[in-house]
């Protein structure tokens, strides 16, 4: 078979402030008619300048210097606007991370594809709307001619992406670039979304690139992979070989550190790295009598938003029942003393507002949340920040970039609590303590008076951990700590996190939506559904014999490499 | 929709009767006696006196007030005592020229900002990017006193092209039958097109002042808002499924960018309508800012508490009528109200 797109020695370099940067270097990627080939890589890696580079989106600052893109006998690298205009959308289409965002807000979702087989003359003007609803239904959205007139916002991600392959889709190109498709959503989401890309693409016998940092998806939707490390090109191989018997050291390393059943944490790191100290979580334990947190008959409840009801009202339903949303519904369970329990589920399950009740950021509807013996649910959210107990748990948040003032140093921001909590701390004393948790974390010193973005995504969710151990807390909220980290990232803090949690013996609540993350960490695991806990017990019984079909359907959507 | 400017109308109700009590509070406490300045330099303290119960300055201001509101509510804004007519024919008169002046000026300057800041969010760091700085910064910088009368100077006693700066049509036409007040679509109206010709040539100048003047703001907010559009994700899309230029930059980044600039525009329309004095007073336009400020000069109460509240009013109906258009707008804030 005859290459589709043959990238040849492609350099890409972006100028910057600090002067040139080279993204991409000297790489080749060739692609076969109906052939599906993922690019794996971390933050970084180049995976998606390359893919930008072939569609000729690169921002302004960002420029090819060599090689050749070849697409069908053209040379993309060289092609004029007009020409390469004309590819875009019709040949080759492109979707992208974080759907919602990647449709205009303003404008009608059948409008949008509309937009496209029109400028590619697909469609008349008379017969483009039949088409776009077609290109809907083609991705099998229910109501597609009432859905033809949502906008973005009324749709849920999973929606969303689904338009933007029908916009991908419309005009039927040879190649599909999907640059981490599914990278936010839920697993079940993403599950029915990649088996959708698979299955469109080959009843049109298209050629897909999957740009992804995930190799377990890579593994399960690709024929041949491509390990891309700071813009070089370092293995390709077919996925089987990949998987079966890795060449180069990174895509080892990668490996190691990708979650996985049966994997232990301490698996995770590379082979050369110095022991972590003694891990056996369970043992470590220590078994009491009275939970350190005991949650209770917690409810949260929402009015139903008249928002809905607008929507509602256009479709001519009634929107008058007024029964609250529930967000949590009647859960219960318990955390003790030296244990990590996972709190588990898809998005709008209640897992998040649950911590955040835990956290006394929000007040509770119904129930009780017992810490240390005391019910924290008796004060009030406002006045909770100046309780004493309140120093005593502490969160970690999913963005380790989002969650630290960008005008604070390291070094203030893991003082933050300790100059919120004591009266007039000295200057010194503070500085000593800070060492003292930069240290423990494996922050270097000398990092302590960078800001934020003078951090890489380690070393920021390490002052994150830090500033979450100044108080010496008892329980610490973990609420999706490594969601934004690469997965070698991943690891080390995983590790991170254990090694801190059997030195300190503190608790956690670990707030995650990946199943082989808890695994690793977690003594127990909750599983939460529409507000109500589907199913609890201990990690190995719950994942490995689940007793719910829930929880069954969320394992098996995780993506399985092929045996 | 009908509802919500209901509900909008209502919450603005308070504010009107606060502007109510203020500006009649605050002309009673200005400094000047309207008594002794109608009564004339001559006059005796009898005299005076006999003015100030004429004029009802005697009584408690409870009453006082209580007879303004009273006359509010039967439409009557009291008598300016400067010209001796009702301050709501007056400034009946009058609005629409400041309204006339207010909005070509906006249109022009709109249809200048818009494509320049677009243009500039398009080619940052081009020469179009610098000329749009430079506008912008000479374009406010420049009182508009000073921008009317070079402009007087140069098109008027240089070169002679313009008609001579007084008023709102050539002395040698008459005003085309009142309509809406706006002498250009009067005009059109009654298709009297030599009356439209000298009130055209009479509104160049000043609309010109004016559009200089708020070029700024508009420009500088149409590029700063299209360069935070161009930037994201959506806008990568388009480009990705291969759409024209122009439907980028206009169907999908344009309309997204507006809410900004109508904000502005809307702000900008608010202000000029009242505070132009200055171009009114260079080009002697009859509007509402030089007779309101002609009127405080001589403590004449009435018309300055008719032009405040009139001005109010305008205000809540602006900022209502572009709250409507954020809807049009952008379907998202549709649901908010």
């Amino acid at each position: 078979m005859s290459d589709l797109l043959d990238i040849r020695d492609l350099c890409v370099e972006f100028e910057t402030r600090k002067g040139i940067v080279r993204a991409v270097e000297k790489i080749d990627i060739s692609l076969k008619k109906g052939e599906t080939l993922g690019i794996v890589g971390e933050s970084g890696s180049g995976k998606s300048v390359t893919s930008y580079a072939a569609m000729r989106i690169l921002d302004r600052a960002g420029r090819i210097t060599s090689g050749s893109i070849v697409y069908s006998g053209i040379d993309l690298a060289t092609a004029g606007e007009a020409e390469m205009r004309d590819l875009r959308g019709r040949e080759m289409s492109m979707i992208f991370q974080n759907p919602r965002a990647a449709l205009n807000p303003i404008r009608q979702i059948g409008r949008q594809i509309e937009d496209v087989l029109i400028q590619h003359v697909q469609a008349t003007r008379a017969e483009a709307r039949r088409r776009a609803i077609a290109a809907l239904e083609q991705v099998r959205i229910a109501n597609p001619e009432e859905r033809y007139n949502a906008y973005p916002f009324q749709l849920s991600g999973g929606m969303c992406q689904r338009v933007v392959i029908a916009l991908a889709l419309a005009c039927r190109p040879q190649l599909l670039i999907a640059d981490e498709p599914t990278t936010g959503l839920d697993v079940t989401t993403q599950k029915a979304i990649m088996d959708l890309i698979v299955d469109l693409t080959r009843e049109h016998g298209m050629s897909t690139i999957l740009i992804t940092h995930d190799l377990g998806l890579a593994a399960a939707y690709c024929d041949r992979v491509t390990v891309m490390e700071k813009g070089r090109v370092v293995e390709c191989a077919s996925s089987q070989d990949i998987f079966g018997s890795p060449q180069h050291a990174y895509t080892r390393k990668l490996m190691r550190a990708t979650p996985r059943p049966g994997a232990l944490l301490q698996d995770l790191l590379p082979e050369d790295s110095p022991p972590q100290s003694p891990a056996n979580a369970q043992s470590t334990a220590a078994r009491s009598d009275t939970p350190l947190l005991r949650i209770e008959g917690l409810i949260k409840e929402y009015p139903r938003m008249s928002a809905g009801g607008w929507l509602e009202k256009l479709r001519g339903s009634n929107p008058a029942d007024e029964k609250p949303f529930r967000a949590v519904d009647d859960v219960s369970f318990d955390v003790g003393r030296g244990e990590t329990v996972g709190l588990v589920g898809e998005s709008g399950c209640g897992k998040s507002t649950t911590s955040m009740m835990i956290m006394r950021l929000l007040d509770p509807t119904q129930g009780r949340i017992l810490f240390d013996g005391t019910d924290l649910a008796l004060f009030p959210a406002k006045e909770f920040a100046r309780n004493p107990l309140r120093r005593r748990i502490q969160m970690v948040f999913q963005d380790p970039t989002e969650s630290l003032n960008p005008r604070y140093t390291a070094m203030r921001a893991i003082a933050d609590p300790i100059l919120q909590a004591a009266d007039r701390p000295r200057r010194d004393a503070v500085r000593a303590r800070c060492e003292e948790l930069a240290g423990l974390v494996g922050l270097p010193l000398n990092l302590l008076d960078r800001l934020p973005h003078q951090l890489s995504g380690g070393q920021k969710a390490r002052v994150g951990i830090a500033r979450a151990l100044a108080l010496n807390p008892d329980l610490v909220v973990l609420d999706e700590p490594t969601a934004a980290l690469d997965v070698s990232v991943q690891a080390v803090v995983l590790n991170l996190l254990q090694s801190l949690k059997e030195r300190l013996g503190m608790s956690y609540l670990f707030v995650s939506h990946d199943l082989h993350v808890v695994r690793l960490l977690c003594d127990r695991v909750i599983v939460m559904r529409s507000g109500r806990i589907v199913e609890q017990g201990k990690c190995e019984d719950v994942l490995e014999r689940p007793a719910s079909a829930y929880t069954r359907e969320l394992i098996d959507a995780i993506p399985k490499r092929p045996v | 929709m009908l509802r919500l400017i209901g509900r909008r109308l209502l919450t603005a109700l308070p504010s009107i009767v606060g502007v109510i009590i203020v500006t009649f509070l605050l002309t009673r406490v200005l400094p000047g006696d309207p008594a002794a300045y109608f009564a004339g330099p001559a006059a005796t303290p009898a005299a005076i006196a006999e003015v100030r119960t004429k004029l009802g300055l005697d009584r408690p201001l409870p009453e006082q007030f209580f007879s303004y509101v009273a006359g509010l509510a039967r439409g009557d804004l009291g008598t300016s005592l400067t010209t001796g007519r009702p301050v709501m024919t007056e400034l009946a008169a009058r609005l629409p020229a400041s309204a006339e002046l207010t909005l070509a000026g906006l249109i022009l300057s709109f249809m200048i900002a818009v494509p320049l800041g677009i243009l500039a969010a398009i080619r940052q760091g081009s020469w179009i990017d610098h000329l749009c700085r430079v506008l912008a910064t000479a374009g406010v910088s420049l009182p508009v006193f000073f921008t009317g009368l070079l402009l007087v100077y140069v098109f008027y006693y240089l070169t002679g092209i313009a008609p001579s700066p007084v008023g709102r049509i050539d002395v040698f036409y008459s005003p085309p039958p009142s309509v809406t007040g706006f002498y250009v679509i009067d005009a059109l109206i009654a298709r009297d097109f030599g009356a439209l010709r000298a009130a055209l040539s009479q509104l160049a100048l000043p609309v010109a002042t004016l559009a200089i003047f708020s070029l700024a703001p508009i420009a500088r907010i149409t590029r700063a808002s299209m360069l935070g559009v161009l930037s994201s994700e959506f806008i990568r899309t388009a480009r990705a499924s291969g759409l024209r230029p122009t439907t980028v930059v206009i169907t999908y980044a344009f309309r997204n960018a507006l809410i900004p600039v109508v904000t502005t525009i809307g702000m900008v329309f608010s202000f000029l309508l009242g505070a132009n004095v200055l171009v009114e007073k260079v080009f002697a336009w009859p509007g509402v800012g030089s007779f309101a400020i002609e009127a405080l000069i001589a403590s004449d109460f009435a018309p300055v508490q008719g032009f405040v509240l009139t001005m109010a009013i305008l205000y809540i109906l602006i900022n209502l009528s572009i709250d409507l258009l954020y809807g049009v707008i952008d379907p998202r804030v549709r649901i908010e109200g």
